[in-house]
């Protein structure tokens, strides 16, 4: 016992302690990039033995398997067929035993094994007379029994990309998007002929509508990241889509000034096409929202919410004059913006009508929300440029305007 | 495993006829027969009811070509709803001393997995492995001694429902796992009556599987019959307090793919009881007759003729019926969410041929 409480090898240890250290020359021939790698090579070797040997019987025994699917997509290609996108978004294999819809079990097909990997998606085609316009829920049960759900709220055939549906996804990204920017253009005239201090106030408004815009993108995309498989993990997309959409048009933004100094018309220039193109990303989203929200039944698009988008968006269209008011653009260019900003409504509305997926939408919303935020910084530099800030009273109530513009049209979408 | 067959589609390597059934099924042809229904379905394919002879019926499938209904088939090894529907346990017997019968039973509490429907696996607790566990059976006035080890995981205990003294009714005496219990009784009255776990908490004990038939036979035989048990049950597979599968004899479906054969005319005794938990009542719903209902079996002479019965959870009864025409016969409960989650059947009526 008083071995242990009084080392005999003390001595030793301590003539050790104090001689020098010899192995100082050897370390500092270490290249670098193998001290760089020294974590990770370690971290292989731990990563190799979990694998084979698992956590060493510290985890295995009281972890429950948890499974996850998620139900995509409830589609209803014709009448009396509904067929449904599957991801395994979990961390485990699940096994897809049976298919039930309103709650009854019902035959089906699948694409593929019913033993889903990790993130493998399937299609399963059911032969159900759906009632259009009425409520279906299917119900996927497990090999354990757990049971996973998605509900159609008005049952409604799918579109097919036929070119009666492709024309009408057009029309509906026309009225929703290209209509109210170009028309928001037209207030270029009227913005020439005020003074350098109201347009700061118009380009204070502006800022004021983007916000309105980046902080809706921004909630949208949180809203449908929650309906993305787990695995793919929807805030990851947020938070990589919105920020490395904002890097990239930094970047660009960049080599531009890096360039010979440009009149005062190029930045103009540059700045009303940064915000043509931030906007075009936000609609890109939106049409994409709108069309699949058509596509799935939630919405009927009446009169009353067509109209509320022209006017919530034709906001937009003012936002991108703003910049070029001292300037004299040509109308080619003019319409070149205005459709910068209004197509890819067109493309939104396509893509989300005829082939919704909730990772797509919520990518696209990000990379919306990384795009206004950049053109937000940008044009708040064109502030700081000049000696009237956004903080300067008139500016203030430009900005809170521009939110609350927003605000109200966005009472009319809302209904 | 069946689901193998079904799931390989269009791209069947070897076409069972299943899955060619299937995949008529799935045409836009049958879509109109899926949107028929549930009854008329069936009605549809009884034209040729009377041609069918017990010998011909081998084809259940061809009968189930509508949409309502389960993808494959269970596994052989597990549940055995075919063997159950006309097994009835009688015991070891020997007679005492002074001339009576005496039945001993063996039951065996233990956790097992058991698949409800095809590829749907539930953590069940079970009598000797099965659900519901063996049907009991006896005359009235034999002295019953069952063996009850409780080889699961929780408390268990065995009660009967009947006449019997305070300790051994099974609601006092709770038997811990590794524990044993002899329960010993004289069987009455006659009737169709339950056995269950009836240790708290009740609803688990009972739905996870926990239950079986105990019929008691009048001194004077019954007429002979065709004689079946059918325990109406359900399924939490998800626990979330709601049955996402129901069935007679725990296999959704189970009597709708294997359809059970009868003849014309023979007379067909159904024991027919109600474990079902978290739902009010179950129903039986008999197709294309009217049966005789003695209601807990327990008077010989008391019943009703019907073609519904709705029981609550604990009741029992016995069916009596003879089929006039030959031909396919749903029965299921007429809840028709029940039936559409697993509680349908199909009796395949066939004419004996007289040479």
């Amino acid at each position: 016992m008083h071995d242990v409480l009084t080392p005999v090898n003390a001595p030793d240890a301590a003539s050790v302690r104090t001689s020098p250290p010899v192995d100082v020359e050897p370390r500092a021939r270490v290249p670098l990039w193998v001290r760089g790698m020294l974590p990770l090579v370690l971290l292989a070797i731990l990563v190799a033995v979990l694998l084979r040997h698992g956590p060493l019987g510290m985890l295995g025994a009281t972890s429950l398997p948890v499974e996850e699917l998620m139900i995509e997509r409830v589609a209803m290609p014709r009448p009396g067929e509904l067929k449904l996108t599957v991801v395994n978004g979990g961390a485990q294999a699940v096994t897809i035993a049976q298919v039930m819809v309103d709650d009854a079990s019902w035959v089906h097909t699948m694409d593929g094994g019913r033993l889903m990997d990790r993130l493998a998606s399937r299609t399963i085609t059911i032969p159900y007379p759906w009632v259009e316009g009425e409520r279906h829920v299917v119900r996927l049960i497990t090999s354990t029994g757990v049971t996973f759900e998605s509900a159609v709220e008005a049952a409604l055939q799918s579109p097919r990309a036929d070119a009666r549906q492709l024309g009408m996804f057009t029309m509906l990204g026309i009225y929703v998007g290209v209509i109210p920017v170009l028309l928001g253009l037209l207030w270029l005239p009227f913005l020439r002929r005020v003074n350098r201090e109201w347009l700061d106030f118009f380009l204070a408004f502006t800022v004021g509508l983007l916000l309105f815009l980046g902080v809706e993108a921004i909630a949208e995309a949180l809203d449908t990241s929650t309906l993305v498989a787990g695995a793919y993990q929807g805030l990851g997309i947020v938070v990589l889509g919105s920020t490395l959409t904002a890097l990239l048009l930094f970047a660009l933004g960049r080599t531009d000034r890096s360039r010979p100094a440009l009149s005062g018309e190029g930045t103009a220039n540059r700045l009303a096409l940064l915000v043509a193109i931030g906007i075009g990303l936000h609609n890109l989203g939106e049409g994409l929202a709108v069309g699949s929200a058509y596509a799935t039944g939630e919405v009927a698009l009446g009169t009353f919410l067509v109209l509320g988008f022209l006017l919530h968006n034709t906001t937009e269209g003012l936002a991108i004059v703003t910049p070029l008011a001292s300037g004299r653009p040509k109308i080619s260019r003019l319409v070149m913006l205005g459709l910068v900003a209004g197509l890819p409504t067109i493309a939104g509305a396509w893509i989300g009508g005829l082939t919704y997926s909730p990772v797509l939408t919520t990518l696209f919303f990000a990379i919306g929300a990384g795009a206004i935020a950049q053109v937000i910084y940008a044009i708040a530099s064109f502030f700081a440029g000049s000696d009237n800030g956004l903080t300067k009273p008139r500016n203030a109530l430009g900005f809170a305007l521009g939110l609350l513009v927003m605000y109200v049209t966005g009472l009319f979408v809302a209904a | 495993m069946g689901n193998d067959e079904i799931k390989t589609g269009a791209e069947a390597p070897k076409l069972t006829r299943r899955s060619l059934l299937q995949r008529g099924a799935l045409g836009t042809a049958a879509i109109a027969a899926a949107s028929t229904g549930l009854v008329r379905a069936v009605a549809g394919t009884q034209g040729n009811g009377g041609a069918v002879t017990s010998a011909a019926a081998s084809g259940p499938h061809d009968l189930h070509a509508h949409m309502l209904d389960v993808v494959g088939d269970i596994q052989p090894g597990g549940l055995d709803p075919d063997a159950f529907l006309t097994h009835f346990d009688y015991g070891r017997v020997t007679t005492g001393a002074d001339g009576r019968t005496l039945r001993e039973y063996d039951i065996v509490a233990m956790d097992r997995t058991i698949e409800v429907s095809p590829g749907v696996f539930f953590p069940a607790w079970t009598y000797n492995g099965a659900v519901p566990g063996p049907t009991i059976r006896c005359t009235e006035g034999d002295r019953l001694r069952i063996r009850f080890v409780n080889g699961g995981s929780h408390p268990h205990t065995m009660h009967f429902h009947g006449v019997h003294p305070a300790n051994m009714d099974g609601a006092m005496e709770i038997v811990q796992p590794g524990g044993t219990f002899i329960y010993e009784f004289d069987a009455e009255p006659f009737g169709v009556h339950l056995y269950h776990c009836h240790v708290p908490p009740f609803k688990r004990h009972i739905h996870k599987g926990l239950y079986g038939m105990f019929i008691v036979d009048p001194p004077a035989a019954r007429e002979p019959a065709r004689e079946m048990v059918m325990m109406m049950n359900g399924f939490d597979t998800n626990m979330d307090g709601d049955n996402e599968i129901y069935a007679v004899n725990s296999v959704a479906f189970h009597y709708q793919k294997h359809p059970i054969h009868i003849e014309k005319g023979e007379l067909v005794r159904i024991y027919l009881g109600n474990m079902t938990e978290f739902d009010l009542i179950n129903s039986f719903h008999l197709h294309g007759n009217i049966f005789k209902y003695y209601r807990t079996g327990t008077d010989l002479k008391q019943y009703e003729s019907t073609d519904t019965v709705a029981l609550c959870q604990g009741e029992r009864g016995i069916l009596e019926f003879r089929y006039k025409y030959a031909g396919p016969f749903m029965f299921h409960a007429h809840q028709s969410e029940f039936a559409e989650l697993g509680w349908s059947g199909t009796f395949q009526v066939g004419e004996v041929v007289h040479a």
